[in-house]
């Protein structure tokens, strides 16, 4: 399993920098979320091969939000509790967009590497 | 703007994120619940598995903030929380401090006003003024500085030179205006084409004269200051091509110069065109103060050398009369020595005004030494607090910021309070300083002040910071952790660093007290100099005009100012009156020239340059100059056009060899005028102020046969008169003296009332002005020195209490112990008096010009002021010594 930024478990591998940050952007395209939603959302879509520390995600959410990839605003949780929405702004779209972009030249490269070790 | 947005949204961040995370625990909690685990148990395992809650929340809440800066808030919160502890000590420092600062800073805003500012003309780097010297013109520097431009120069200036846009000559002057109100006299000032020009400064209304102005044969029209428009006219724009008789000539007003505009330092009302006649002029007639504006690109070098050409040219081109050699002047060897105007128009003071900035300097330097002699002992009350500190890991430069951020307070908490020092000390200065300090309207407190202020207040901040930084944090040998409390005496290391503090205190003090002695010294020996006159507070003094258009024939000018003396020889309580062209310091432009000497070829052929004055009889006994021999004029010798002359003693013992040879001796001015007799000898006069040279004067009658030879006489039409009473400067006898002037003619306008005192005290503005700054700079130097020797030997008595305890316990006597703290005072005094000898010897030769009459190494000075010091630092030390030898030794010993 891959844990998203600060390992609790040794045993669990980081992901590379800015990695986080993707994932819960392109989470908030899907739709507005809160915290703990995000988390769970990363991990079911990944199917559990991708693990959210608690410990991370909020600094990275209010690091985006100063950044102003996102929006937050008052809301209720899935049990009706209060709770924060989080959004994805004009900006953070843009950013995603060349994010992924980036990433997937990388993922390219990588792959062709890999493909000349193994054979 | 993010940054102001970010702090103030920061609470609701804050906020949004607790709530985030403590629904993201419930929720997973509801998880663990649903699960089947109980809810405490569930509780504890969400918690565990969030991990560390304020850990979380401490670095999201950095996405918000700037740590350097808030870490530094921290500090600042903390240096202002102790200060607040310690209100003596923060008062005592803010005071010096403001006092300094503000004083540094209304100190630089006149040099930022009167040196630094550029001139209040547009593109005033390319205006200059046209300064001539004349080298070998004898006795010119007597009474002038420099050669002054003559009408016909400036026209041949005009015609050919190459390297001005403009060039123009001008004279100050007085005006009558009649036919407004009372007649009046007014500053006017007489200017040819390209004055204007040259300054280029719009009119407010209507327009600039023009070169139409200038005609010789017509009416030209004037122009008006902006005060003398308010004052006279109420600002009525409607003025503009009005009609007012200027010395009984009908003249229209062309149009109004706007506020603050100057002619160099000279304040007019009004502005007369020149309208010199080139048929008319003589080589000479050097009266004339010319200015112009350089083509752009070209350099005052190249000026100077295109005058020297033109100089050539004038004296091709014009003549002093049919049998005079127009290359006469080669022999005076006019040199252009051109200057920016700027330099023109601030001269000498400039001398002055950085002696006062150095000065205050100095004394900004003591204050330093003084606060930083204050965080010294602040210092070392924390020195264990630092110990522990450092032992606890606190990196050094952490524990510098924070002592360098607590006098970096200190600092600009002290520049604001010294802005308010240098506002309130600006208004004082700009009253009490001399009214003649050029540009003094310019001065202020403005951008470039404020920045002076802000940037002096964090040097010394930084100053007076860094040496206990230096002490405390970054001593090589580092201060023993819970060392020096018990060791009793072994501070002596720590003792050394104010020692070396005082000695620069006492050296700094000693130099600036000797400046002010030395101009008390120089004030002093311009009192005793005898001016050529006496009692000047009883000196009553008016100037009075008479122009050609209101009287037209000389012998009835001088009737008319002669039925005026005896009007005012009538006004009760008037002993004794007279007029004369000119009395000392009174600035009026002064006539001069060479004289020839019956049978003495030699002057014949290179005559001097004298200065000239006319008086009527009765003037010398008026102004309390004395006859040394020989007799006085009589109106007799005046209508009887009696060729007679009276001789300052100076000019008596050069041609002659003493006063009374010189009595029946004959002189003249032209070789077409008759020979005038010597009737008489009197003292030499100080014409030009109390510490300038004692010009060669020839004293003429105020009417007699001029150039034009016998049957011609010219007269004197602007005198002062003088008046002896007691009554000199009182609101009474001005009315009277007005209504003497009207019951002879009711156009004379009087003018210039003032006393003689006032006028000579105005002449010595600029030493008594220099002298109570330096004055004032020296008390508080002398004041921060003792301070400062006190501060430390009360610090050394507080820490040997266990020394002076044993001391007296072995039997030591008390008379010793306080001779032991005295004469370690007089030691460091000693030290501080022989560099502070040294750095005085090297810097009073800097302000040589400003003496008079003394050396910058007077030996009185330099003898008292030392001792003095050392007076005051024995007195300094004797209080904290006579405590010392009051110490119970029992409770000394006791005492830790």
């Amino acid at each position: 399993m891959y844990s998203l930024f600060m390992a609790k478990n040794p045993e669990h591998r980081d992901l590379f920098p800015g990695a986080l940050e993707v994932m819960v952007l392109q989470s908030l395209r899907y739709k507005p979320m809160h915290g703990y939603a995000l988390v769970k959302h990363i991990k079911q879509v990944s199917e559990n091969l991708l693990q959210v520390e608690e410990g991370s995600l909020y600094p990275a959410l209010q690091r985006m939000l100063r950044e102003g990839w996102l929006e937050s605003e008052p809301g209720t949780s899935a049990k009706g509790r209060p709770t924060r929405i989080y959004r994805l702004t004009e900006a953070g779209l843009r950013h995603l967009d060349r994010e992924v972009v980036s990433f997937e030249k990388m993922f390219a490269g990588i792959t062709r590497v890999l493909a000349i070790a193994g054979s | 703007m993010r940054l102001l947005h970010s702090l103030f949204g920061r609470r609701r961040r804050y906020d949004d994120l607790a709530i985030s995370i403590a629904e993201h625990i419930a929720e997973r909690t509801d998880e663990f619940v649903e699960g089947g685990m109980p809810r405490a148990q569930a509780e504890v395992a969400a918690r565990r598995e969030f991990g560390n809650v304020t850990l979380t929340q401490e670095r999201s809440r950095e996405a918000w903030q700037w740590p350097a800066l808030e870490s530094i808030l921290a500090d600042l919160k903390f240096a202002f929380r102790r200060l607040r502890k310690s209100p003596g000590f923060a008062v005592t420092v803010l005071l010096t401090l403001a006092i300094g600062i503000g004083a540094n800073t209304t100190v630089f805003s006149v040099v930022n006003g009167v040196l630094l500012k550029p001139l209040p003309y547009p593109e005033p780097e390319r205006l200059i003024t046209l300064r001539l010297n004349a080298p070998g013109a004898p006795g010119l520097a007597e009474f002038r500085d420099e050669l002054r431009m003559s009408p016909s120069m400036y026209l041949t200036f005009a015609a050919h030179n190459s390297v001005f846009q403009s060039v123009g000559v001008w004279q100050a002057g007085t005006a009558s205006i009649t036919g407004i109100a009372q007649p009046e006299q007014v500053d006017a000032a007489l200017i040819t084409d390209g004055i204007l020009q040259t300054f280029n400064v719009p009119p407010v209304a209507g327009q600039w004269l023009t070169a139409a102005d200038q005609d010789p044969h017509a009416n030209g029209r004037v122009m008006l200051s902006y005060g003398y428009w308010q004052r006279r006219f109420g600002g009525d724009p409607g003025v503009v091509g009005r009609t007012i008789s200027v010395d009984s000539q009908p003249r229209q007003i062309a149009g109004v110069m706007p506020r603050g505009f100057k002619i160099l330092n000279y304040d007019f009302d009004l502005l007369i065109p020149a309208a010199f006649d080139p048929v008319k002029q003589m080589l000479g007639g050097f009266g004339y103060r010319g200015i112009a504006r350089l083509r752009p690109g070209m350099t005052i070098s190249q000026a100077n050398a295109d005058a020297a050409r033109l100089l050539h040219v004038w004296m091709d081109s014009w003549t002093n009369g049919p049998k005079s050699d127009p290359h006469f002047y080669l022999k005076w060897q006019i040199t252009p020595a051109f200057q920016p105007m700027k330099d023109a128009m601030v001269g000498s003071v400039a001398n002055v005004v950085w002696v006062v900035m150095g000065t205050i300097g100095v004394v900004m330097l003591i204050v330093c030494t003084n606060v930083a002699n204050l965080l010294l002992v602040r210092a070392d009350a924390r020195r264990q607090e630092l110990q522990v500190r450092a032992a606890l890991g606190a990196g050094r430069w952490r524990v510098a910021r924070e002592l360098l951020l607590e006098s970096l307070t200190l600092g600009l908490l002290g520049g604001a309070a010294g802005m308010v020092v240098a506002w309130a000390g600006l208004r004082l200065l700009t009253t009490v300083g001399p009214s003649n300090l050029p540009r003094l309207s310019e001065i202020s407190l403005d951008a470039r002040s404020i920045v002076f202020t802000l940037m002096l207040s964090v040097l010394c901040g930084l100053l007076f910071g860094f040496i206990p930084v230096l002490r405390y944090v970054f001593s090589p040998q580092g201060v023993p952790l819970l060392g020096g409390a018990r060791t009793s005496s072994a501070s002596r290391e720590r003792q050394r660093g104010r020692d070396v503090l005082v000695v620069a205190q006492v050296g700094m003090a000693l130099v600036l007290l000797i400046c002010a002695v030395l101009m008390i010294r120089t004030f002093q020996a311009m009192l005793n100099v005898d001016p050529g006159f006496s009692g000047p507070k009883s000196l009553q003094i008016m100037r009075l005009s008479i122009p050609e258009t209101l009287v037209h024939d000389p012998v009835a000018v001088v009737r008319m100012q002669n039925s005026v003396l005896d009007k005012l020889a009538a006004i009760p309580g008037v002993s004794s009156v007279g007029f004369t062209a000119s009395v000392p310091t009174s600035g009026a432009e002064p006539n001069w020239n060479g004289i020839y000497i019956e049978g003495n070829n030699d002057h014949a052929e290179d005559p001097s340059l004298r200065l000239f004055n006319y008086v009527s009889p009765g003037y010398f006994r008026t102004a309390g100059t004395k006859i040394v021999t020989g007799r006085d004029f009589e109106w007799a010798d005046v209508y009887g056009f009696r060729p007679v002359g009276i001789l300052s003693e100076g000019l008596a013992r050069e041609l002659w060899g003493s006063p009374r040879a010189a009595i029946g001796k004959h002189f003249t001015e032209w070789p077409s005028m008759p020979w005038h007799e010597v009737i008489g000898v009197v003292q030499d006069v100080r014409e030009n102020g109390a510490d300038q040279i004692v010009p060669a004067t020839v004293y003429w009658p105020s009417v007699m046969h001029d150039i034009y030879g016998p049957g011609s006489f010219e007269a004197r039409r602007s005198l002062f008169f003088a008046l002896r009473t007691n009554r000199a400067g009182t609101q009474p006898l001005i009315n009277e003296l007005q209504q003497a002037v009207w019951s002879v003619n009711t156009n004379l306008p009087v003018a210039g009332i003032t006393t003689m005192q006032d006028l000579y005290g105005d002449s010595m503005a600029r030493t008594s002005f220099t002298l109570v700054m330096l004055a004032i700079a020296g008390a508080m130097a002398l004041a921060l020195g003792v301070l400062g020797i006190y501060g430390v030997i009360s610090y050394a008595v507080s820490q040997r209490t266990r020394e002076i305890g044993i001391r007296m316990a072995l039997g030591a006597k008390k008379s010793e112990l306080k001779w032991m703290f005295v004469r370690s005072a007089l030691l460091l005094t000693a030290v501080g008096v022989a560099i502070g000898i040294a750095a005085a010897a090297a810097v009073t030769h800097l302000m040589k010009s400003l003496l008079f009459n003394i050396s910058p190494l007077d030996p009185l000075t330099y003898i008292t002021v030392p001792l003095a010091l050392a007076a005051a630092a024995a007195f300094a030390s004797y209080l904290p010594a006579r405590r010392a030898a009051a110490i119970d030794p029992v409770e000394a010993l006791r005492a830790e």
